[in-house]
């Protein structure tokens, strides 16, 4: 395992580099070139190409630009960054060190999730062993619970003013972000996936992975499995095999919701051989998005868990952008009207209506990733959603089991 | 060269007067917010579109140039 330590703890300074060896000493142009060859995608959820962002960010930077390394992780059904830098927190820290020195910043900064404490402590930990490597250029910065103080705008107006909600893009944080420099807003697992390739070479990553799938990456497996959990997988596995390494399947499911919540759900036969892979999940409409494999139990009705998920994702609004605020909450209302069997004459009408009216109204993509989630709702639930609209439910009544945070 | 309409999302308060003297190009949702096509201004509501965009009391709308020329009238 590269991402996952087989010892429980964080790993020390002396058994990463017993491990990995020194950190490579590439200079900017190679190691950028390494990972625009590697095919390395984000691993924070919207899986854009990681070499072309530190170009983005190399490009504007004459020596004072900053790194954010991203663990926030409030996705609620995301377990994999705390883990990753709870077990490998040198991992990360390499992976910030190559991209501070590849675009050229100054400054690093661990943005960690504020609950997730047994990261933020391996983290301090790590960096206390690594003061000569560091020089003081680098801190951690605890990240407010919520689903957007990860959004990249959000993580860096946190740092610049302490308010982690969105701001009006462009500028975005790579052309003016802390403290107005060109900002690498990057994902902890990106970072300690582009500290591998930098040592291995990108033919070592592109050789990962199954059929034309091309990687590796960490996903995490929860609801209807034996063992909820975050496991490191090549890119091309299977849904079914996602839930095989959770120790299978605990009883019957009828849909799966891959990505999180700005994801989308799926009916579980039609995508047990589906790869996680976001090249062939982009492609059948679906989104890797951050690695969530979540499972329905067959029991759980699939208009109860969406009426959860939407009253979560509207209550975690920033709420300064009025199509979100009122939009997102006036879904949810709905939504849980239907899923309490007690809808209004339209409310089904509605919510298929609203849906198609939200993207791209915000200044953050908030909207957009809750309506997408309702719509893929919508398809795989048709006919229970339909039932509910009719005061009847499909499903034994039995609480929605999508744990919420 | 042609100039589209943006909105700053979190300035606009929902006043509604742009979808009034604009409705060619934006109309409001269930809640009083616009909605608008993301295409270019057809050269004949650039005028009316210049209007909306200095009535909007907070400053939330504008028209921007767009770089592409997609969209841009032939006739």
């Amino acid at each position: 395992m590269e991402l996952i330590p087989v010892a429980s703890g964080a790993e020390s300074l002396a058994a990463h580099r017993q491990r990995l060896g020194p950190l490579p000493t590439l200079p900017s142009g190679p190691l950028i070139a390494e990972l625009e060859a590697s095919g390395l995608l984000g691993r924070g959820g919207a899986g854009f190409p990681v070499g072309r962002k530190w170009r983005a960010v190399a490009e504007r930077s004459s020596g004072g630009a900053v790194v954010l390394a991203n663990g926030a992780e409030g996705e609620p059904l995301s377990l994999k960054d705390r883990s990753l830098m709870a077990g490998r927190p040198h991992l990360v820290i390499d992976g910030a060190l190559l991209a501070a020195r590849a675009v050229g910043a100054d400054d690093i900064i661990f943005y960690v999730g504020i609950e997730h404490r047994a990261a933020e402590a391996a983290l301090r930990h790590a960096l206390a062993e690594r003061a000569a490597d560091l020089r003081g250029r680098a801190h951690i910065v605890a990240a407010p619970v919520g689903y957007v103080s990860g959004e990249e705008s959000a993580a860096v107006h946190f740092v610049n003013a302490g308010d982690a909600r969105p701001t009006t893009t462009p500028p975005r944080p790579f052309e003016r972000g802390v403290g107005g420099r060109p900002t690498l807003v990057q994902n902890v697992e990106s970072l300690a996936l582009a500290a591998l390739i930098a040592r291995r070479g990108h033919a070592w990553y592109q050789g990962l992975g199954r059929g034309r799938a091309r990687g590796i990456g960490l996903i995490t497996v929860s609801g209807a499995v034996n063992h909820a959990g975050v496991h490191e997988v090549e890119f091309g596995s299977t849904v079914g095999e996602a839930a095989a390494a959770a120790g299978g399947l605990n009883g019957d499911v009828g849909a799966v919701l891959l990505g999180g919540y700005f994801g989308g759900w799926a009916d579980v036969d039609e995508q047990w051989g589906l790869p996680l892979d976001a090249h062939s999940m982009r492609a059948r409409g679906l989104a890797l998005g951050c690695g969530v494999v979540h499972f329905l139990p067959a029991q759980t009705c699939g208009v109860e868990a969406s009426a959860r998920v939407m009253t979560y994702l509207a209550s975690q609004s920033a709420r300064q952008c009025g199509p979100c605020v009122f939009g997102l909450a006036a879904i949810a209302d709905a939504t849980r009207r239907l899923a309490a069997q007690s809808p209004q004459t339209d409310d089904l009408e509605r919510i298929v209506r609203w849906s198609g009216q939200l993207t791209g109204r915000g200044a953050c993509r908030h909207p957009d990733g809750a309506v997408a989630l309702l719509q893929s709702a919508l398809q795989v639930f048709a006919d229970d959603f339909a039932a509910h609209q009719r005061r009847r439910c499909l499903t034994i009544a039995e609480p929605a089991r999508v744990a919420v945070a | 060269m042609g100039e589209t309409l943006q909105i700053d999302r979190i300035r606009c308060d929902g006043h509604g007067l742009c979808a009034e003297l604009l409705p060619e190009l934006i109309r409001l949702d269930d809640w009083g917010y616009p909605m608008t096509n993301a295409g270019t201004v057809p050269p004949s509501l650039v005028e009316h579109a210049r209007r909306a965009v200095d009535a909007c009391p907070v400053l939330a709308l504008r028209l921007a140039r767009t770089a592409s020329p997609v969209g841009r009238s032939v006739a």
